[in-house]
């Protein structure tokens, strides 16, 4: 029971950790059409940042601190490189991204080095929550939580609520119509794309420590959230959402489960010999087939419901 | 995505030259670079240059950008190198040479389980698609060892069976040339159905899938063949590869060898058939060379894509093509001087890169090593501001050269062209 | 009496809880020249999508030929002797003028998806596709790409891949937008010659082009048929003459 609490808690912070980053990156979709490959790029650029400030002014101006300098980036990126390559189409902007992280990654070990660094949790945020029996909650997983609901706030009024927010939308469908307003469209979209990134950098200064701060973070999570997106439905936050919770569900509580086909045999007396031919399928545990959820998601989702959860567009 | 499109037809004597000159290279080659490493890596680069050919089946004639391509080569090479055991331990038997076809096998098998799945979006969503598949693939792989050897891989031995005529396949030479035989054989079909029905209504849909369903196609099914074939393709050089190396591994079915591909092809070119053979040449020799000379190969290979991305988005093969047209309607020669000039301007920018790029990496990664380095001959202690001084003002006067040359440059480059179209709009009436 | 070549019944169409199409009724006989007007906004060009297979309707049938086409996709409905142009032109820019013809021929020559016919060895593809070529006036432009044609000889293309499968029943969206008065006549010939003996409909802004062509004219307000008859009988409609001079101006030649 505490078990299930507890997995639900933490598959929730980490659900909203991904939708922290898929958000920024439906939203740069939605707005400019652009799929920033390297989104995940930011976020391990913010997590490398959160670290370098930790170390030398404290956690909390690196909370605020590395996602605005992510987000300059971001917004230098699109200045200077997205830019030019806009007039080429949707391809050349994806094909753009995705050389940009490839070079992300090597800056980030040319300056850091190819191991992990160790970002640590500060220490006032370090240590359990709460404690249900033997099972903590870590406060720091709560306070990962406040923040992202915190950011999903903000987001959602600056949106519905602000100017600007009614400007971006309106640049969503009818870019022309806007400029010829006399908005300044390029300018709209430098913005997107630098506050898409700032979320993602913020999602690095909060991950980083709760996981791991490593070159290869970026590839891990940069897939995961592309599912996220695709299962999701393109295009729609509040399909991110559920589908980023979905699958933070789903990978929290299939690492910690040990079941098998071959388990599930056994509790109704059955059991199996190693030569039957399959054996080596039935004994496989959720806990090993963890990582792959994801994307078995993605293949059905694709099966019976190629739209996505709550699809609007077209890829 | 909207590529300058240029037309520069070869009469047909001119295209029988070029498959005779591909054919006479392909078996001189080996005369011509003879050492063993030339031999691997020529061997290596045949391989590449079937998969970068199938892959752009995908991205450069259908318009389908994938990021997971690595799984039809990747699951052809597992297959392989289990037929190659197999027929070892007499089992099941198939001489060497026809192994490719397993893994061509296995790769179109893959495709049309795969591709039903992934073709069923397309633009965006599709690469979405595709990456999540290659990571499915490479996160299965490394959960049945059976099948996949686990960390290690597995391994082969390709001499088995009785040598024919003295062929055995166990030096590196013989292997060079299966290799080269069936890239002659891939190209050839590969180049023969882009020029079906299929091949140039995947253009069509390439070019506007709207209009391609309303002159009776059915877009996803042809985005789906198309895939099927290039699997085929792929899992031949999967074959091929296993057969060169004699391991498999989880390796060959990443992301990161998808992306490869990617990044070779679109650096050839997507838009001329023969641009992923110079994309796998070269890609092959700036990885295999470029990461014995520097650390910072893979940054270098990175900044040298965006900038293709940006700047030359047809790849070497359009800026070969057009230099190619200018020279032809004798356009090239008043172009020189302003290209001469853009191009010095560039190449001391990128010098002083290397040199930033390669100090800093000393710096922050070796300075275990002592504080000085070796580069273009010379001796720069990174330690002492005059190297980062030399460097710097190299930069910044390269930049400003660059930027002031460019300008009229491109003027006169875009003149020259507007010429060539003039000259076509007002050869025809 | 027989089957009408295009017939639409009490067909309706909704964006969200918008109805753009509010019950339109209509029939084209085979071999007729139907020519849809009515002011902007009205819903000709969504009428377009939802009978070519773009859109599907939200309920009322479509039928070509007698068969129901409204739940089809496009490709099928293609197949079955429907064909469209495009008010935005819709051409393959990379390609030929000659290669955007001869793709449009492919699948009603039967070589569907074939990749083991050599394209340059289809005689009968070449020969139709350099026919219609010469009909729309571009075999001169036969090896440039299509991107790099005039706005002019793109429409004019635009309407060759439209007829160069052999379609029967042939819709063609505004397909003088943007030309000038000798090129909307010369347009005007081309359609009268390409699509003889077909049967024709056309959503047109300009009325000597309606005029010129059309056999019957049919007046769309409001997703809704106001009137459909003999074009002097519409010149002389009253319904007709308060939609177009009775709430505003109009936007091009008095009727």
């Amino acid at each position: 029971m505490e078990f299930t609490v507890i997995s639900l808690l933490n598959g929730l912070s980490y659900g909203l950790l991904l939708f922290m980053l898929s958000s920024g990156l439906t939203l740069i979709f939605s707005m400019m059409g652009v799929l920033n490959f390297a989104h995940a790029s930011f976020y391990m650029m913010g997590a490398y940042l959160g670290f370098a400030i930790s170390k030398t002014v404290g956690f909390w101006p690196a909370l605020v601190l590395a996602p605005l300098i992510v987000g300059l980036a971001g917004a230098a990126v699109e200045r200077i490189g997205l830019r030019a390559v806009h007039k080429h189409g949707h391809i050349s902007e994806l094909l753009f991204t995705f050389g940009l992280s490839y070079v992300m990654v090597e800056l980030v070990q040319l300056i850091w080095g190819r191991a992990a660094v160790p970002y640590p949790i500060p220490a006032e945020l370090d240590g359990p929550l709460f404690t249900l029996y033997a099972l903590a909650f870590p406060m720091y997983r709560a306070f990962m939580m406040l923040v992202a609901l915190l950011m999903l706030l903000v987001i959602w009024l600056l949106l519905t609520r602000t100017r600007i927010g009614l400007v971006i939308q309106a640049a969503l469908t009818h870019p022309e119509t806007v400029e010829a307003l006399g908005h300044n469209v390029p300018r709209v979209f430098m913005l997107v794309f630098g506050g898409g990134c700032a979320l993602a950098g913020l999602a690095g200064v909060i991950g980083g420590n709760a996981f791991v701060t490593e070159p290869a973070m970026a590839a891990t999570v940069g897939s995961i959230i592309f599912v996220v997106v695709v299962v999701g439905g393109m295009g729609s936050l509040a399909g991110a959402l559920l589908a980023s919770i979905l699958i933070g569900m789903i990978q929290t509580f299939a690492v910690a489960l040990d079941w098998s086909v071959l388990s599930a045999l056994a509790k109704v007396g059955l059991s199996v010999s190693p030569e039957f031919p399959v054996y080596r399928l039935l004994s496989i545990t959720l806990a090993e087939v963890a990582p792959i959820l994801p994307y078995m998601l993605l293949v059905l989702m694709l099966i019976f419901r190629p739209k996505g959860l709550l699809g609007t567009r077209e890829g | 995505m909207s590529l300058q499109t240029i037309s520069y037809s070869p009469i047909n004597i001119g295209r029988w030259l070029v498959w005779l000159t591909f054919v006479a290279l392909l078996i001189l080659a080996p005369l011509l670079f003879s050492s063993g490493g030339s031999l691997s890596l020529l061997s290596l680069m045949g391989t590449i240059m079937i998969f970068a050919l199938s892959y752009n089946m995908l991205l450069g004639q259908s318009g389908m950008l994938s990021f997971g391509h690595a799984v039809y080569s990747g699951l052809g090479a597992f297959f392989a190198i289990h037929a190659i055991n197999l027929s070892a331990s007499d089992s099941f038997y198939i001489p060497l040479s026809l192994v490719p076809l397993v893994g061509g096998i296995a790769g179109l098998t893959f495709g049309i389980l795969f591709g039903y799945v992934t073709t069923k979006r397309s633009g965006t969503t599709f690469s979405m698609i595709s990456l999540g598949i290659v990571e499915l693939v490479f996160a299965c792989s490394l959960m049945f060892p059976g099948f996949f050897g686990g960390e290690g891989g597995v391994s082969g031995n390709r001499v088995f069976g009785k040598a024919l005529m003295g062929v055995s396949f166990g030096p590196q030479i013989q292997v060079y040339y299966l290799i080269a035989a069936w890239l002659f054989i891939s190209t050839v079909a590969m180049f023969a159905i882009s020029h079906t029905p299929l091949g140039r209504i995947a253009n069509a849909v390439r070019d506007n899938p709207e209009r391609a369903e309303f002159i009776g196609y059915d877009t996803q099914r042809v985005r789906y063949l198309m895939l099927i074939l290039s699997g085929f393709f792929a899992g031949i050089s999967g074959g091929l590869s296993a057969i060169n190396f004699e391991i498999v591994s989880a390796e060959n079915v990443s992301a990161a060898r998808s992306g490869a591909v990617l990044l070779f092809t679109f650096i050839g070119g997507i838009g001329f058939f023969f641009g992923p053979l110079l994309g796998a040449i070269i890609g092959v020799l700036l990885t295999v060379m470029l990461s014995e000379i520097t650390k910072a190969w893979l940054l270098y290979l990175g900044l040298f894509f965006i900038l293709m991305v940006m700047y030359a988005p047809g790849g070497l093969a359009s800026i070969i093509m057009m230099n190619f047209r200018l020279m032809a309607n004798r356009l090239f020669i008043p172009l020189l001087p302003s290209m001469l000039k853009v191009t010095s301007a560039g190449l001391l920018v990128f010098f002083s890169v290397v040199m930033l790029i390669e100090m800093t990496y000393h710096l922050s990664l070796e300075s275990a090593q002592g504080t000085t380095i070796q580069l273009f001959g010379a001796q720069i202690d990174t330690a002492q501001s005059s190297g980062w001084l030399i460097a710097a003002v190299a930069f910044i006067v390269g930049v400003a050269v660059f930027l002031r040359s460019r300008t009229s440059f491109m003027d006169a480059w875009d003149e020259a062209n507007a010429e060539i179209e003039r000259r076509i709009a007002g050869s025809g009436r | 009496m027989s089957v009408p070549a295009l017939e639409l019944r009490e067909v309706r169409k909704q964006f969200g809880s918008v109805e753009i199409i509010r019950g339109v009724n209509l029939a084209v006989n085979k071999g007729e020249r139907l020519a849809i007007i009515g002011p902007n906004g009205a819903g000709k060009s969504t009428l377009f999508n939802l009978i070519s297979g773009r859109f599907g309707v939200s309920s009322g049938e479509i039928s070509l030929n007698g068969q129901a086409i409204q739940r089809l996709a496009p490709y099928e409905i293609n197949r079955l002797g429907l064909s469209r142009s495009f008010q935005i032109t819709n051409i393959f820019h990379r390609l030929s003028v000659f290669e955007n013809l001869r793709c449009a021929v492919l699948w009603s020559l039967g070589y569907r998806y074939s990749f083991w016919h050599k394209l340059s060895a289809l005689k009968d593809a070449r020969a139709q596709a350099e026919h219609v070529m010469e009909s729309i006036g571009l075999s001169w432009r036969r090896d440039t790409p299509a991107g790099l044609l005039t706005y002019a000889e793109q429409r004019a293309l635009e309407i060759g891949i439209t007829v160069a499968g052999g379609a029967e029943v042939i819709l063609l969206d505004e397909p003088t937008a943007g030309m000038s008065r000798s090129e909307s006549d010369a347009a005007v010939n081309l359609i009268s010659k390409v699509t003889k003996d077909k049967t024709l409909l056309m959503v047109e802004h300009d009325m000597s082009v309606v005029f010129g062509l059309a056999d019957r004219i049919a007046v769309v307000v409001y997703g809704e048929v106001i009137a459909c008859d003999t074009p002097a009988a519409i010149r002389e409609n009253a319904k007709v003459q308060e939609a177009y001079l009775g709430s505003h101006a109009p936007d091009q030649e008095v009727l």
